[in-house]
């Protein structure tokens, strides 16, 4: 029996329905994201989520801070992906004003940025298997992001919420010995990610966990806005850096990892695979960096953008993340208007999670790797 | 020991009670000690040398913090469920032979005593959920009755299969019939039981279902059901069900060791035969850890797949097989 028929029959028996009230405190929300379940027996007849438990008013803060004061708030959206967060923003300003960026400045920016993207999926495959109920490989992947949070302390001088990246550039020029780390990198990385496939991926008990396990359709992902790697475990092969082109990625060669299963294996697998596709960029991007400035000379401290209205679209850690600013011609922002991955994500589970079972929803839920600060902002 | 009678049993029951809370407490450090090696981190190292004085703080801290029993749950039920867990776990260990002397009580019907008492601890994890009026310990509660009674089957078609290679349900004579040479443990008796070690591997994941031990802790599932039945407990409450968790895990290896392992027989012939008991019981115990920090959780109905299409049928097939095995030869 299927479990759409298991719910049809059990309303036919007339068993009675509970809720279930997961979170805000709950071990497997990561954050503070509730969902309220209706359900039947260890069945999910429907799943409610409730955010803005973390609701900061980013975005009104932007109103009453000048453009460059409210960088450090860019950051703490997604305090997992900082580096894009600040790239979308930055960008986005400097479209606006029209602030040429130099080309050492736009390597740096690639590289940390997809420094931070490892991390961050590094921090998913932990969290995601502790869900499944297997600690150990959080330690592993901590070991491993312990690292890049390391190399990026060296120039960023934070560990999380990085504020490097300055309008026309980024704060401070990287030196060799954070080049030479980043080139160690990767050949050591490639190597954990050889034992992460062998020791994870290929286990018995997680591939029948996961495979088959709250399949995603293109039409899900269509009608609820889904990006990055949920979207590309479906089957569509859409990545901003791509399709959108930005910085000098245009230059760098790598692959867009998508499985048309969309089954939460499909998005394990992307997520395991764009690890290895952002140590080709750094690679890469670490033998093709010039020499040059790192930041454009002349850019006032008291920004004042044309009056307008201004986009940038990235590929943040979790999918596509655009910014959208508003300037009236003034030294604040008229508006700051964040469209997150996450939020787009989460609402999907509504559909994605009916008539799922608890521990396989609790899976599904893992694997769109949200973000809770994401969704509430 | 020719101490009198009841001498003699309250000196095993005090000693037995000792025995559990000694391994509750050091195969917890154990446990920490092994997860931080397999995870590259110390565990514990603080408080006194190599942190083997950390069980005793954990203890003080459990013991002295306030017991909160919420004022919905059934108070009766509620405080009663610990003590189901742990007590079973103790009476078990009355019948289960150290060495050939080292038994508190050898019962001819020992077998069926540890399982009747082993079958108890299933009732315990569905009282607590039940009592504690928790939707998660409900879950918990569903989940443990049909995991259990989906595994005591199996587990008990493959101790059958021992019963019908050594005649008898006493512990003790199980045991001494695998004296001699290792080869004639139980597990290796393949002229009685050509399956002999899949027998061994089915009771082995029937112990730790039975247990709730990983990768089948359904009734906890931290990151499903929060902590399951005992999601309600705190202080010493939750302590004692953490205590008889460990007794229950410590009498299903005595008896793995004891049924397939030879029990106190000592493979080259020397030193005495509680060592070479412990030594067993305690490589099964490190398994059962090494497992859980191994692998993720299974999913509740694979689990029961596993029993109902897996292991029931394999152990059937033992079963069959060894009853012809020992007809014909």
């Amino acid at each position: 029996m299927t479990p759409a028929e298991a719910i049809e029959a059990a309303r036919r028996a007339g068993n009675e329905t509970f809720i279930l009230n997961l979170g805000p405190q709950h071990p497997a929300t990561h954050g503070v994201l509730r969902i309220k379940l209706t359900m039947d027996g260890e069945y999910i007849l429907r799943a409610e989520p409730v955010a803005g438990y973390i609701h900061r008013m980013h975005e009104k803060m932007g109103e009453n801070r000048t453009w460059a004061q409210y960088l450090p708030n860019t950051s703490r959206i997604d305090y997992l992906s900082a580096m894009t967060y600040t790239h979308a923003y930055v960008a986005a300003v400097e479209r606006a004003a029209g602030i040429e960026v130099p080309r050492r400045a736009e390597f740096i920016r690639v590289i940390t940025s997809e420094l931070n993207r490892i991390s961050s999926h590094l921090v998913w495959f932990g969290a995601f298997l502790l869900d499944l109920g297997g600690f150990t490989p959080l330690l592993y992947a901590f070991d491993d992001r312990e690292k890049i949070l390391d190399m990026l302390e060296a120039i960023t001088g934070s560990r999380l919420t990085y504020c490097y990246y300055r309008f026309g550039g980024v704060y401070n020029d990287v030196d060799d010995a954070f080049l030479g780390a980043a080139r160690d990198f990767v050949p050591y990385m490639r190597e954990r990610l050889k034992m992460y496939e062998t020791l994870v991926t290929e286990n018995l008990i997680l591939r029948k966990r996961l495979e088959g396990i709250g399949p995603i359709s293109k039409k899900m992902c269509h009608k609820y806005g889904a990006t990055g790697p949920v979207m590309r475990g479906s089957g569509i092969a859409y990545d901003v850096r791509r399709m959108e082109p930005y910085s000098v990625y245009p230059e760098l060669e790598f692959d867009i990892p998508h499985y048309p299963e969309g089954d939460c294996m499909a998005r394990y697998r992307v997520r395991m695979e764009e690890m290895a596709q952002s140590l080709r960029i750094i690679e890469q991007a670490v033998a093709m960096i010039p020499a040059g400035p790192f930041q454009t000379p002349g850019v006032p401290k008291s920004l004042k953008p044309p009056a307008g209205d201004y986009c940038f679209a990235v590929e943040a850690a979790r999918g596509r993340l655009m910014v959208r600013i508003v300037s009236d011609g003034k030294e604040m922002p008229y508006r700051v208007r964040w469209r997150t991955p996450s939020f787009c994500n989460i609402t999907l589970f509504e559909e994605a999670s009916r008539g799922m079972m608890l521990a396989d929803a609790l899976a599904l839920l893992g694997s769109l790797d949200l973000v809770i600060p994401d969704i509430d902002r | 020991m020719n101490l009198p009678e009841p001498i003699r049993l309250v000196a095993f029951l005090v000693g037995l009670m000792a025995f559990v809370g000694f391994n509750a407490a050091y195969l917890v450090w154990a446990e920490r000690k092994g997860s931080g090696r397999f995870q590259r981190r110390l565990g514990p190292t603080e408080v006194g040398f190599a942190g083997l004085l950390q069980p005793i703080a954990d203890s003080i801290k459990l013991l002295t913090k306030q017991l909160l029993v919420p004022p919905t749950v059934d108070g009766l039920l509620f405080r009663a469920a610990p003590l189901l867990v742990i007590i079973p776990a103790m009476v078990s260990l009355a019948v289960i032979p150290f060495s050939e002397n080292l038994v508190a009580r050898d019962l001819h019907l020992g077998l069926l005593v540890v399982f009747s008492f082993g079958s108890i601890h299933v009732l315990a994890v569905m009282l607590a959920g039940w009592a504690s009026r928790n939707k998660y310990a409900i879950i918990s509660a569903a989940r443990v009755v049909s995991q259990n009674v989906a595994y005591e089957i199996p587990m008990l078609l493959v101790v059958i299969t021992i019963l019908m290679t050594t005649n008898t349900t006493s512990l003790s004579e199980i045991v001494q019939k695998q004296a001699g040479p290792f080869w004639h443990w139980n597990i290796f008796r393949l002229d009685q039981n050509p399956l002999a070690p899949v027998t061994f591997l089915v009771f082995y994941i029937c112990m730790l279902a039975e247990t709730n031990r990983a990768p089948f802790d359904m009734a906890e599932a931290e990151s499903e059901l929060v902590a399951g039945a005992i999601t309600e407990y705190s202080g010493m409450g939750f302590g004692v069900f953490f205590i008889g968790e460990y007794a229950n895990v410590l009498v299903g290896c005595a008896l793995a060791t004891l049924l397939f392992l030879g029990g106190w027989q000592s493979p080259i012939g020397v030193l005495p035969g509680a060592f070479w008991f412990l030594l067993k019981m305690y490589v099964l115990i490190f398994a059962v850890m090494w497992v859980r920090w191994t692998f993720p959780r299974t999913q509740f109905y694979t689990l029961l797949n596993l029993s109902w299409k897996v292991l029931i049928p394999i152990s059937l097939g033992t079963l069959v097989l060894t009853a012809i095995t020992l007809k014909l030869f």
